[in-house]
């Protein structure tokens, strides 16, 4: 065969196969009238949404005839935020934070500064708290915060700078020791006198210090952490969400792990919201609202309720009571003047997590 | 007219400033503009600055582990890659043709693929880990799985630069020292083993260079722990993945120097290659 | 007499002949013929109709639509390329020639991680023209844009670098004589030349494919690892292998194994198509 005729055969062929397969992969949007959303989330959200995307557009076309997709992203919820700022085109961000949310808002303008109020419950469907997993049989006896800085405890806790959780976590750990060296309930601490909070909180710091020393490796986000813990049997406990270590007791089976609620711990609000600049672009304003409405209405909540995240309808949560006990909880904003003053004081670079963090790792040998 | 310019000989054949100019804007875009980018950004930090990041504890662990595991990859594939290929060869046996034709197969393989291949076969429930676990050696997520990782997508630089080398060893000089008494060890160490030295020399760098670059195919098997089994090239992911770009511009700076050097290495040796051959000739 | 008795005992010790089999095959089989092999068992393990299913689910089906397209984007444009540099460096003499090539040769070396940091920081929120590109509403990060980039810095050699040795190894005399006989530029190139590289144009487009589809470093870092949207075939293998899909995972890493396998056997049948015509 003559060189000619032979590259023209290999580019037919090359050409013929994208045809085929473009032809048969489609149905994915693009096609008329046919509208995608894409839901960017944080890391344990997978079960939830797929269960919820399911009845959403099984809903939305029963209501308007028209068929809609739902593209789900997962990831730490500080990577995705940082990834919808980079251009990343959303039609609804589903984070773990406030902050992360007002950090796309204040960086990239593409949604309003009034976001929150937009929703009811401060636009969170779903609250959450963090607890402990640990392997079955509680072999290391973890029963609250301090039992994990005993011994050759190891913690299994994500990375703040990209995961959500993984702030919830610290920030419950934080919360813990300040109550500790305080002596006193939280609700208390803005009475109290200026140098003996100084004191606490620096108690508080040595806490998470050490909490810190005893962290292996740090995932990228929640879900990655759960993996972690679970399937390659990393750490004694795993620093997680409510719903993270419920859903892992689902799926493994009771006999594979405890689940150990702390004394005291963080309520963790996760909110939801619309990309305006994106929705108004793609036109998907209206399926987009009716999707996040649809977190709100009974049959939503029940979803949420189902995969263990606790859902703000109070009625349904009744219905759920068993599956979430009560925990004493204090609120990000109560303790730490809200989220834009908690992530520049530990989060942000240079901030106070970088020094422990660094300070771990020197003292960590390495090999 | 080509004499107007005065860097380019002369010559009849046309095309010289279009695709000169094609590939060098090519060059350019692709290349250049992009790793001039990273020179500057990294080059943006304070002298004091680039240092405190280039030599953080995490990053000095990191360097440690990625050449020392490349080194000691390299080195398996230097003993085991001439043995392959000192088999292909000088021997004959059947399915010798087969092995020859794998032999590439880590070349043309994607790194993902081994990557998750090679996990799959050293974890402790894997075909290999298993028995491997029971004599107490464990291989994924440790150092040796590492070594392990890079020994492989090593392999086809180390062979096939020797094979074509100890193909032309000259079977007559092997003969004469051995009929002069040599023993066969002695023809080895004397005769081949010098003439195949630069070839040896040039797969090694080539294997050590790429294995020193590797991502795709460690991340599955090495467990990723840092200050442990974290590679320099997964350290620069996740500060970007922090948005730390700056830190992760001067980690990639440190890499790139270092490709440099490595490259300029495997030029030198090649030419000392080209010295030999022709002095010998 | 003694030439053979040489040559019989050149012909080797048997046990170390032996020893020295022995020990390449089960190196060969530990590090490289048992991963492939495990590739093919687990994909299957759970049975035909499983292997189908995923390989059909829609995530995997873009993820195999986005790493044609990347290649059919990358390699012709790295091949004209390949072809248009190699003209140039065999054809001519010309100050600088050594440093075109060393460049050319850069991203061979560099780590491919380091190829997709590259384009961050040219294109990333905080890159130099990240923002302008945000601004105008086109996305190159996280998009298919961003993939064909750095797809094509990784792949960018592989053309040139087979042809130069070659057209260099030819010379300049066939061109010469087509020119002084009247031929123009392009009739010189197709007619003359083509012909005579064609093998080595083959063999690297070969290479440059398998590693256009294959890339995964460079691509992991400009990605965003967005399933269905901006996940490639070595990418979606990473997602499903880290959600513990593991059936998923090896059924992406079969057909890509398919395919390094396809160019291997390309590989040879181009050599040897090549060694027959530089013998005739």
């Amino acid at each position: 065969m003559s060189s000619t005729t032979l590259m023209a055969a290999l580019r037919g062929a090359a050409l013929a196969a994208v045809v085929l397969l473009a032809g048969c992969g489609g149905g994915q949007a693009d096609k008329s009238g046919e509208l995608q959303l894409l839901n960017v989330s944080y890391d344990p959200t997978r079960e939830l949404y797929r269960e919820f995307n399911e009845k959403f557009i099984a809903k939305w076309l029963a209501d308007t005839g028209q068929q809609v997709s739902v593209q789900m992203s997962h990831g730490g919820s500080g990577s995705q935020a940082r990834a919808v700022i980079d251009g990343l085109n959303a039609d609804v961000v589903t984070l773990a934070l406030a902050w992360d949310i007002d950090n796309i808002q204040s960086v990239s303008r593409r949604l309003p500064a009034q976001w929150q109020q937009r929703l009811p419950n401060n636009s969170s469907p779903y609250t959450s708290t963090i607890v402990f997993l640990v392997r079955k049989g509680n072999p290391k006896g973890i029963h609250d915060w301090p039992d994990l800085l005993v011994g050759d405890v190891q913690i299994i806790t994500p990375n703040p700078k990209t995961s959500g959780g993984a702030r919830w976590n610290y920030l419950a750990a934080w919360g813990f020791a300040l109550q500790r060296a305080l002596g006193t309930d939280l609700s208390r601490l803005s009475s109290l006198p200026a140098d003996k909070v100084a004191a606490a909180q620096a108690e508080a710091e040595k806490f998470v210090g050490e909490l810190y020393r005893r962290v292996p490796v740090q995932d990228t986000g929640a879900r990655a952490a759960t993996n972690t813990f679970v399937q390659r049997g990393i750490g004694d406990v795993l620093l997680a969400w409510e719903n993270e270590a419920l859903l892992a007791g689902k799926e493994m089976g009771p006999d594979a792990f405890d689940i150990v609620r702390p004394s005291i711990s963080v309520l963790a609000e996760p909110p939801v919201a619309l990309i305006d600049s994106v929705v108004d672009r793609k036109g998907t304003r209206a399926v987009a609202e009716a999707y996040l409405d649809y977190l709100y209405s009974p049959e939503g909540q029940d979803i949420v309720a189902r995969n263990f995240f606790r859902p703000a309808n109070a009625e349904v949560a009744a219905r759920y009571a068993e599956q979430f006990p009560k925990i004493r909880m204090f609120t990000v904003d109560a303790v730490f003047g809200g989220w834009a003053r908690a992530q520049a004081e530990h989060f942000a670079d240079g901030g106070i997590y970088d020094r422990l963090f660094q300070a771990a790792s020197g003292a960590r040998a390495p090999r | 007219m080509a004499t107007a310019r005065g860097w380019v000989s002369p010559s009849v054949l046309p095309g010289f400033g279009l695709t000169l100019g094609f590939a060098g804007l090519f060059l350019t875009i692709i290349v250049l503009i992009p790793m001039a980018a990273l020179i500057m950004r990294a080059g943006s930090l304070p002298l004091e600055e680039f240092w405190r990041i280039a030599t953080e504890p995490r990053a000095l662990a990191s360097y440690r582990l990625t050449f020392g595991a490349s080194f000691l990859a390299a080195c398996v594939n230097a003993v085991f890659g001439f043995i392959i290929a000192w088999t292909l060869v000088r021997y004959d046996f059947p399915g010798r043709r087969l092995v020859d034709a794998i032999i590439d197969l880590p070349f043309a393989l994607p790194t993902a693929v081994s990557g998750i291949a090679l996990a799959t076969v050293f974890t402790p429930n894997g075909w290999l880990g298993m028995h491997l676990e029971e004599i107490g050696v464990q291989v994924a997520y440790t150092w040796v799985g590492v070594v392990v990782a890079l020994t492989l997508i090593g392999l086809p630089f180390v062979v096939r630069s020797v094979q074509p080398a100890l193909e032309e060893v000259d079977v007559s000089l092997e003969e004469a020292a051995e009929s002069l008494g040599a023993s066969r060890w002695m023809v080895f160490r004397r005769v081949i083993l010098p003439t195949v030295l630069p070839a040896l020399a040039t797969g090694f760098t080539l294997a050590l260079a790429r294995a020193v670059g590797e991502y795709g195919s460690v991340i599955f098997i090495a467990g990723n722990l840092p200050m442990r089994t974290e590679i320099t090239p997964l350290l620069i992911v996740i500060k970007l993945e922090q948005y730390d770009y700056l830190g992760a511009a001067a980690l990639g700076l440190v890499m790139l120097f270092v490709s440099f050097v490595m490259l300029l290495s495997i030029n030198a040796i090649n030419g000392w290659r080209i010295r030999r051959i022709a002095g010998r000739r | 007499m003694a030439g053979q008795q040489s040559l019989v005992r050149r012909q080797q010790n048997p046990y170390v002949r032996v020893a020295l089999i022995l020990v390449s095959v089960a190196f060969l089989a530990a590090i490289l013929i048992l991963p492939v092999l495990s590739v093919l068992g687990y994909a299957f393990s759970e049975g035909l109709e499983v292997y189908l299913n995923a390989l059909r689910a829609p995530d995997t089906l873009a993820a195999i639509r986005l790493t044609l397209t990347t290649a059919a984007i990358v390699v012709p444009t790295n091949t004209i390329f390949g072809v248009a540099a190699a003209w140039a460096i065999a054809k001519f003499d010309f100050r600088g020639k050594q440093i075109l090539i060393t460049l050319i040769d850069l991203p061979f070396s560099v780590s491919p991680v380091i190829a997709g940091l590259v384009f961050v920081l040219l294109f990333g929120a905080q890159g130099w023209f990240g923002p302008w590109f945000r601004d105008q509403g086109i996305q190159i990060v996280f998009a298919l844009p961003g993939i064909v980039l750095a797809t094509m810095l990784v792949t960018f050699p592989y053309v040139a670098r087979e042809l130069i040795p070659i057209m260099q190894l030819q010379g300049r005399e066939a061109e010469e004589a087509a020119v002084s006989l009247g031929a123009g530029g392009w009739m010189t190139f197709f007619r003359v030349t083509l012909p005579s590289i064609r093998w080595g144009l083959l063999y690297g487009v070969i290479l440059c494919n398998a590693r256009a589809m294959g890339e995964f470093g460079a691509v992991a870092v400009v990605s965003g690892h967005i399933r269905g949207l901006t996940t490639t075939m070595p990418l979606q293998a990473q997602v499903l292998y880290d959600e513990y899909d593991l059936v998923g995972a090896f059924a992406v890493a079969s057909l890509l194994m398919l395919l390094a396998l396809l160019t291997l056997v390309l590989k040879t049948v181009v050599e040897a198509f090549g060694a027959r015509r530089r013998r005739a």
